[in-house]
């Protein structure tokens, strides 16, 4: 056991650490939350100093511990969040780079790192949310395209997206794990329309998107047909396993301001309060911890994140959402005015525990996989 | 950043697993319940495969290993329920004569009940006026000293007692799912049932935080570290086995299962080191320092 980092792993963190104190103070400011293209030019545009610079692949060349680094640093730093890129870089470049074809990997890959284009994620739909293999949209074989009809629901950053990570049904006689087909669709092609959906934080986080007759061609698939859903395992593993590294380090941050935001308003004298978040530290520390073990972990096993992304995403979720509970603790009447700090994370970590898999689905993750317990019937 | 067990870790880990399954089976567990009492050739039979001598240097005659070896022993000792002032006779290897062998049993007095005083051949600090509790714990004599200043317990003590508390989360974990595939009701094991099975991977997911986080703290040795595993290893222990003998049903109820030993151990452990409050307040000074 040993929680210490290479010489060559402490001057990548030095350098790194250099680079964002010299670049970080003359960054735009950050856009407000409702005004996409303006989110979506100032998250590439970080991305692109982060490729400029040579950090850009971090995120899919460099070891486990080295991106670990990487976010724990940018994170620390205050430096913008991965944003609009979040499922070019976490989900679908991982992906494509893991299953897709040299020519695949060549058209797709750069820009995404180079912060040209942005991916949207279109897994779920209406009335196939954590039973994610019922999806029904439908696609069918039209010479050299396939062509798609269906909708899909929760769509983060569609107005904006170049490109959609799109799970489609090719083969519906088949039992509904096997006929899925994942397919790399352009944003741009006809029959596709977008629509905002409200959420109950106020903002349009996330779309509906319809797909009417959209054609794509069959050079566009990424895996065999039919054999989506084994690629989308392979996609959910990277969500799973190493999407939540920054955010452990942003929540201690976080609380920390809290501590101070206590002591100032006299609310630090109350010994409840006090040590809610005494017990907040010790769970942050702890959830910290397991991170490190979890990218050692993945280390030692070639670099793909295991299972244990599982019984991380479950008690994380779940302290999130206490963390911010904690921070309406310490706000007092003040928690109800939106204006305030820590009022919208507060709304939008509700969601912690519904979105990439609920928590009663990753209990039965938990249960059936790694203590093998026995399917229901 | 190898924030793993090294082999010789993991095989220090199954070594001690291996000579208690030996030493401390199932039935030696029972008959110590019917009959209490240390059993002295069980404790010099520790002390000769190393346990109080394992942080000793090895000029002193000790293994001269280091805190995250002795977590390891401490996790499966918790596991294994197995009883007698193991953290205070540790401690006192090197400067109580016999402890590092196990031919003497040391207890110390600090702010919870003292354990074992009168098996104990040397007490550290002042028990005096000490009166017998009925305890909870049938595997677990305990004393309370009414007018002793109580001496707070170091930080490696809070640590080595964290540990017994992953062992006991660990085998709480593991006795419920092995109940929870066998036990069948209305024609399924009853693991089949997502309340069950629930219940099951909560279990899980607070045994393996605290276990990155007693694991942490062993190669830090921070203060604060040790604070954050002892919070999180004590709820792990004392959720673990109440829902563990939840599992078991009625069954979890009786005298008879195992599972009431677990908690009422955990009970035990989560009164040394001092009132819970005190980490907390460690935490949260963390915060602001």
């Amino acid at each position: 056991m040993d929680l210490s980092y290479t010489p060559e792993e402490e001057d990548f963190r030095a350098r790194l650490r250099e680079w964002l104190a010299e670049v970080l103070p003359g960054l735009p400011p950050k856009p407000s939350p409702d005004d996409w293209p303006a989110r979506r030019a100032y998250d590439l545009g970080w991305q692109r100093m982060l490729y400029d610079a040579g950090y850009a692949e971090v995120y899919w060349n460099a070891s486990p511990t080295v991106r670990l680094i990487f976010l724990e640093e940018t994170e620390q730093a205050g430096a913008p969040y991965v944003g609009a890129n979040f499922v070019g870089l976490l989900h679908a470049g991982p992906t494509i780079a893991s299953e897709g074809t040299p020519e695949q990997r060549a058209r797709w890959l750069p820009p995404v790192l180079r912060g040209d284009e942005v991916w949207c994620q279109g897994f779920s739909e209406p009335d196939a949310g954590s039973d994610l293999a019922a999806l029904r949209t439908r696609a069918w074989r039209d010479g050299d395209h396939y062509v798609v009809s269906g909708s899909k629901i929760w769509t983060s950053h569609a107005e904006v997206a170049d490109w959609c990570e799109l799970l489609v049904r090719t083969d519906p006689a088949a039992p509904k794990h096997r006929g899925i087909t994942w397919l790399a669709m352009p944003m741009d092609a006809p029959g596709i329309t977008v629509r905002p959906l409200r959420t109950l934080a106020g903002s349009a986080e996330f779309a509906e998107v319809f797909l009417d007759e959209v054609q794509v061609p069959v050079t566009n698939r990424v895996g065999a047909e039919n054999d989506g859903w084994r690629v989308t395992m392979v996609t959910l593993s990277f969500e799973r396993g190493t999407a939540f590294v920054g955010e452990v380090v942003a929540c201690r941050r976080v609380l920390g301001e809290l501590a101070r935001e206590a002591r100032k308003n006299g609310r630090w004298d109350d010994p409840v309060l006090r040590r809610r978040l005494g017990r907040l530290n010790a769970e942050f520390r702890a959830l910290w911890r397991l991170t490190q073990w979890n990218v050692s972990e993945a280390e030692a096993g070639g670099g793909v994140p295991g299972i244990g992304g599982s019984v991380f995403k479950l008690r994380y979720s779940h302290a999130r959402q206490e963390l911010y509970d904690a921070a309406a603790a310490v706000l007092g009447a003040q928690s109800l005015d939106l204006d305030r700090l820590w009022v919208l994370d507060r709304l939008s970590s509700l969601s912690y525990t519904i979105a990439a898999g609920t928590s009663q689905i990753q209990r039965n993750i938990v249960a059936e996989r790694i203590l093998g317990l026995p399917k229901g019937r | 950043m190898r924030f793993q067990l090294t082999e010789d870790q993991r095989a220090l880990r199954d070594g001690v697993r291996q000579l208690l399954a030996r030493r401390f089976d199932a039935d030696a567990l029972r008959a110590a319940v019917a009959e209490p009492g240390l059993d002295r050739a069980l404790w010099r039979g520790l002390g000769e495969a190393g346990f109080f001598a394992l942080r000793l240097p090895e000029s002193d005659g000790g293994v001269g290993l280091g805190l995250p070896e002795a977590v390891l022993a401490f996790e499966e000792a918790g596991r294994a329920l197995l009883p007698g002032p193991l953290v205070a006779t540790h401690l006192a290897a090197g400067t109580v004569a016999g402890a590092a062998t196990g031919e003497t049993v040391v207890t110390a007095v600090d702010s919870g009940p003292v354990e074992w005083l009168t098996e104990a051949d040397v007490v550290l600090g002042d028990a005096s006026g000490a009166v017998p509790l009925r305890s909870v714990d049938p595997l677990t004599p305990l004393h309370r000293v009414p007018d002793a200043l109580p001496a707070t317990a170091g930080p490696v003590a809070v640590l080595l007692t964290a540990a017994e508390q992953l062992g006991t989360a660990t085998r709480a974990c593991e006795l419920a799912v092995r109940h929870a595939r066998t036990r069948e009701q209305f024609g399924q094991p009853i693991g089949a049932f997502q309340a069950v099975k629930h219940l099951c991977a909560e279990m899980l997911v607070r045994a393996e935080t605290a276990r990155a986080a007693v694991y942490a703290a062993a190669v830090t040795a921070d203060p604060v570290d040790i604070a954050a595993a002892r919070l999180l290893a004590d709820e792990a222990a004392e959720r673990g086995a109440r829902d563990c003998l939840q599992v078991h049903g009625g069954m979890g109820f009786t005298w008879e299962s195992e599972v009431h030993l677990h908690l009422k151990r955990a009970w035990v452990r989560a009164q040394r080191g001092g009132e819970i409050t005190e980490s907390e307040e460690l935490l949260a000074a963390d915060l602001v320092g």
